[in-house]
């Protein structure tokens, strides 16, 4: 039996994933599995980007013992891994940097991103920035009026971001548009994709550039507590922080993954983004995955409080780990992501985003039930700074930036 | 309506689409198109009615363009049976390369279904072989790197695509050619160039979103077939 580890094969995480996008993108997709897979394996390369992690992103972060909100709780050690603490004050910096270099590599000199709160788009505008590429986001309209700060930061790093107006006018759509400007551009433009969904290789390379959070996790357990933890707890939207926490333990089946999606104003209201726990078979942006569709296959508009989970479809390999039943996917709504916001910020001083209180929620009714000698460990994702409004506005008080 | 006008002004083939809430290949106007489409109820099912009315009163091949999912949804099998019972001769399926067309191809092929793939400036000898092979009905060339609609001229390259292209299609199956052809010269052009048919979508569904009167719809039609009218040299 092959290991769970060796996905994908053939472009593949059992029959999830693939490749289904237009013809004229599949000369670029090979071409950039091609060049990824030469890469990859370059030593030049790797200590290149190892250097911009350690330098110019902060890594590695580190792993911190949650000793009050652990003590409050009752149960299981509480860990965090303080992804939070990188340059950018998300995760998703890992991502941008791996591929900022590949397309430096790959004499792609323009990139282009979707982005939906604007972490990945800023993200992408700073790598670009740094490693002398031109920049161009994608970003609804809708998430535009909601994240102006966001839009402006990119701008100030030099990026053009371009309103989409299209569809529900949210990430979804941003990323069908950044496929339409690819297909367009495609001899001249890298695509630098913010999760690990898409057509393959992408869902690959994103598991590979953010797998870092899950090596240092094991590397900073095993020193703090002399063996694995027992369970990792991420939030799941498109799944990358997730899979870069998961992917390296996953041939490990006595360590627990968990994911949590977003139910919104809850899964029964329809209101929500859960993708893995209601959602149904299908082919979206270039992958089959699970996704949240009506009975026709038309994608079905999403709602979290959090940006970064609004997203109706879910990596590829999350959708092996969920029918395999390696991993388990729990959700958390609005409400119980805001008070673990509240919570986290009271108890331990760190203010998290709300993408990851979602995570925290979960552990909140999860470690409790769990003896003093269990070991969980959550990956912090990013910073809250950027949900201060949206969370004042949830508890009903004004604040003006 | 819109089909009888299109099948009086002389098309040979009837397209129509399936709409799809994501269609990333697809420019403002056939995305407008989607977005009213499916905001008046417009479902898998309904087209498959709309093409068995046509077929009960004019004899012209029709073929679907739908994206993968809508196929995926209602199980390909089920697609196909039930797309074939209703008269569908073809599908042209944008998202879908050869590569993951298997048990689509295998569906086409009991059913009856001609299997339309995409080439594209981007395709090399070596796809387009491939291609060509589980092609039937006609073989989609995608004129120019980018998404559909009407475009002001035909460009040099997308004649010499088709020239390249030919010689391999040649005796193997029909080369049509499509995104941004609008006007007869288009046409002319394309034909001239070896295309064994031209297709017009986005300007057709630009008139239908302006209200125009059919009678105008069939005159672009008849002046769009006119060019493949006079012999090739």
């Amino acid at each position: 039996m092959t290991r769970l580890s060796e996905n994908p094969v053939s472009g593949k995480y059992g029959k999830f994933g693939g490749r289904f996008v237009p013809e004229t993108l599949m000369h670029a997709l090979e071409e950039l599995e091609e060049a990824y897979d030469r890469l990859s394996v370059d030593k030049k390369f790797k200590k290149e980007l190892d250097n911009y992690l350690s330098e110019y992103a902060g890594r590695p972060t580190p792993l911190y013992y949650a000793e009050n909100l652990t003590r409050s709780l009752g149960g299981a050690k509480i860990y965090l891994k303080r992804e939070d603490l990188l340059h950018s004050g998300a995760h998703k910096i890992n991502n941008t940097l791996g591929q900022g270099l590949l397309a430096r590599r790959m004499n792609k000199h323009r990139v282009i991103a979707e982005t939906g709160a604007g972490q990945h788009g800023v993200a992408t505008a700073m790598a670009a920035a740094v490693l002398g590429l031109k920049a161009e986001i994608y970003m609804g309209a809708e998430d535009i009026e909601r994240q102006k700060l966001n839009v402006f930061r990119m701008r100030l790093l030099g990026a053009d971001v371009h309103s989409v107006e299209s569809g529900s006018k949210t990430l979804k759509d941003a990323i069908n548009e950044a496929m339409r400007d690819w297909v367009t551009n495609v001899e001249t433009t890298y695509y630098l994709l913010g999760s690990a969904v898409g057509p393959h290789p992408y869902p690959k390379i994103v598991r590979d550039f953010q797998r870092v959070i899950g090596s240092e996790i094991r590397r900073q357990v095993t020193k703090a507590e002399g063996r694995l933890p027992d369970i990792l707890v991420a939030c799941v939207g498109g799944g990358s922080n997730a899979i870069g926490t998961f992917y390296p333990f996953i041939d490990d089946p006595e360590v627990r993954l968990i994911g949590v999606e977003a139910a919104g104003r809850g899964l029964e209201t329809g209101e929500h983004a859960a993708t893995l726990n209601v959602g149904e078979e299908g082919v979206l942006h270039g992958m089959l995955t699970f996704l949240l569709q009506d009975e026709d296959g038309q994608i079905q508009p999403t709602h979290s409080i959090s940006a970064g989970l609004d997203y109706p479809g879910v990596g590829p390999e999350h959708a092996l780990l969920k029918t395999l039943k390696r991993a388990e996917y729990k959700v958390a709504d609005d409400k119980e992501a805001v008070d673990a916001f509240r919570r986290l910020s009271e108890m331990e001083g760190i203010v998290p985003a709300l993408e990851p209180a979602h995570a925290l929620a979960y552990v909140e009714k999860l470690a409790p039930t769990l003896s003093k000698d269990k070991v969980i460990v959550v990956c912090l994702s990013g910073r809250g700074d950027k949900d201060v409004e949206v969370v004042a506005k949830a508890l009903g008080e004004e604040v003006r930036s | 309506m819109v089909a009888e006008a299109l099948i009086r002004g002389g098309v040979d083939i009837l397209e129509l689409g399936v709409p799809f809430s994501d269609p990333i290949a697809d420019g403002p106007t056939i995305q407008a198109a989607s977005h009213q489409a499916l905001n008046l109820g417009v479902t898998p099912k309904s087209v498959f009615s709309t093409v068995e009315k046509i077929k009960g009163k004019y004899d012209v091949p029709i073929v679907l363009l739908t994206y993968y999912n809508p196929i995926y949804r209602m199980g390909i099998g089920s697609f196909m049976e039930t797309g074939r019972s209703h008269g569908v001769d073809g599908l042209i399926v944008p998202d879908l390369p050869v590569e993951e067309s298997g048990e689509y191809r295998k569906f086409a092929e009991k059913y009856g279904v001609d299997t339309i793939f995409l080439a594209s400036p981007a395709t090399s000898v070596e796809r387009l072989e491939k291609i060509v092979d589980v092609s039937s009905g006609f073989l989609y060339l995608v004129s120019l790197y980018g998404v559909t609609g009407a475009r002001s001229k035909v460009e040099a390259s997308t004649l010499d695509l088709v020239k390249r292209f030919k010689q391999y299609t040649s005796g193997r199956v029909n080369l049509a050619v499509g995104f941004g052809i609008s006007k007869p010269e288009h046409v002319k052009s394309v034909v001239s160039a070896g295309a064994d048919g031209a297709i017009v979508g986005s300007a057709f569904v630009k008139m239908v979103s302006e209200g125009v009167m059919l009678k105008r719809l069939e005159e672009l039609a008849v002046s769009l077939k006119q060019p493949t009218r006079s012999p090739r040299a």
